[in-house]
């Protein structure tokens, strides 16, 4: 199908952007376009305007900043893919890119796009929430972040109001002794995850501990899990042992059904993922 | 509401100039107003890639772009990539070793295989994954990854 007639306008400041969503009603932002414009040519979305931001230079760049590293919302998930900068300083997020879609979608779609749309089973809503990143949303005569871990409310629901637009994600730089895995579940490489973990721990001696697990694809918002935060988990332990302590965990998680499959198929999955991705840190934080 | 707009840009080394819908997606564009039929348009939602280009050397979903957005780009189909001769090899193996049957995915296949090939010596995992984007409802694929493997070897070996 062919998208509904839109206005389209492409402003060369922020300012000139967010005046255009404040004082247009049904004003979109386009950046990659990967998920608005199958929602246009499908018809199942049909904004009055399109307010195309590619050509906003602050809107650029990964920059370090301190102790955080900021995304701004033109970042192409080829460029964090390729960037050195996110190899060293998030490790988390170089774990997951790769996950993240096909070569042509990466070269065009963006991580704050993909933290805007909040698709349950996309990867970047899950690092943003296992990392407390926070979203910088802007409007006209306004500023304000939002903690990753608010700004997810439902199934494609944001705390986002309709004037604002994210304008950038700042992503804590792993500390000393912290230790992330990342795993997911997907019938193609590339293809949205039907379930996925995200973990952060810091490492002491022979012990993972302050475990922060991410589980998404598999309900409406990321889930973190609250009773793995008191888990410390013995780097000697058994196979046995950390499936259980993993399933024990995905207890926290209510998954629902889809066509990917069934709530409870989708809890063991996470459960083996996960065991194996505890598996993969303990190992880790032996070498280390 | 139809809104119109100019729009200029660079397509296959030659500048073109025209006066698009603000809905018209490029894919469209490319075959329908400029007659540029190489560009195939399958699911129209960015999952099969029979319509990739590069758009600034980077392979991209025409039909998840708009032709208005292409102002000021630098965009290459598979009807350039063919004339100037920059992927002769590429479409030879495809030829020699039966990597299609239909031909339908073809231009998005050679597109993405362009991109891959342009940014280094990629070995078969890595041609599979870059791939992976790109639907074949013939050949299984198998055909397809050893031609692009067999022309990074052969650049590779050309190379001083």
């Amino acid at each position: 199908m062919k998208a509904r007639a839109f206005l389209y306008r492409r402003p060369g400041s922020v300012d000139e952007a967010l005046s255009l969503l404040a004082d247009t009603d049904g004003a979109q932002v386009l950046a990659g376009g990967q998920s608005l414009m199958p929602t246009l040519n499908m018809r199942l979305s049909s904004p009055e305007m399109l307010v195309d931001i590619n050509r906003i230079e602050a809107l650029r760049g990964i920059d370090e900043r301190g102790d955080k590293i900021r995304i701004g919302a033109l970042v192409r998930h080829a460029e964090v893919l390729e960037s050195k900068l996110v190899a060293a300083r998030v490790p988390l997020l170089a774990m997951a890119i790769p996950h993240v879609a096909h070569v042509a979608v990466r070269n065009r779609g963006t991580t704050c796009g993909s933290l805007a749309l909040a698709d349950p089973s996309a990867e970047m809503p899950a690092i943003a929430v296992a990392l407390g990143a926070d979203i910088v949303l802007r409007k006209r005569g306004g500023e304000r972040a939002v903690p990753a871990r608010q700004f997810f409310q439902g199934l494609y629901q944001t705390a986002r109001d309709d004037d604002e637009m994210i304008a950038e994600v700042i992503l804590p730089a792993a500390r000393p002794g912290e230790l992330f895995g990342f795993s997911e579940l997907s019938r193609r490489h590339g293809d949205f995850a039907t379930v996925g973990v995200a973990v952060r721990a810091r490492k002491a001696p022979g012990r993972l501990n302050e475990l922060d697990v991410v589980f998404f694809g598999s309900e409406a918002t990321p889930l973190l899990s609250p009773s793995a935060r008191k888990l410390s988990i013995d780097a000697s332990l058994s196979d046995d042992s950390l499936s259980e302590i993993a399933n024990s965990i995905t207890k926290d998680m209510n998954p629902i059904d889809s066509h990917q499959g069934r709530g409870e198929t989708k809890r063991r999955q996470a459960a083996v993922l996960l065991k194996r991705t505890l598996r993969d840190m303990i190992v880790r934080v032996a070498h280390v | 509401m139809s809104e119109l707009h100019d729009i200029s840009f660079t397509l296959n080394g030659k500048p073109v100039s025209a006066t698009v819908d603000a809905r018209l997606n490029l894919a469209d564009f490319l075959r329908h107003t400029l007659g540029l039929t190489g560009t195939h348009v399958g699911c129209e939602h960015g999952v099969c890639g029979a319509c990739n280009v590069l758009i600034d050397g980077r392979s991209a979903r025409s039909c998840l772009t708009l032709a208005v957005q292409a102002d000021g780009a630098h965009v290459e189909t598979i009807e350039g990539l063919t004339a100037n001769r920059a992927i002769a090899d590429l479409q030879h193996e495809f030829v020699a070793r039966n990597a299609l049957q239909c031909g339908y995915c073809t231009p998005g296949m050679l597109v993405t295989a362009a991109e891959l090939l342009a940014r280094g010596r990629p070995g078969r995992q890595e041609i599979r994954e870059a791939l992976s984007g790109n639907y074949c409802r013939c050949t299984g694929y198998q055909a397809i990854v050893d031609a692009v493997e067999a022309v990074a070897q052969a650049r590779a070996g050309s190379k001083p």
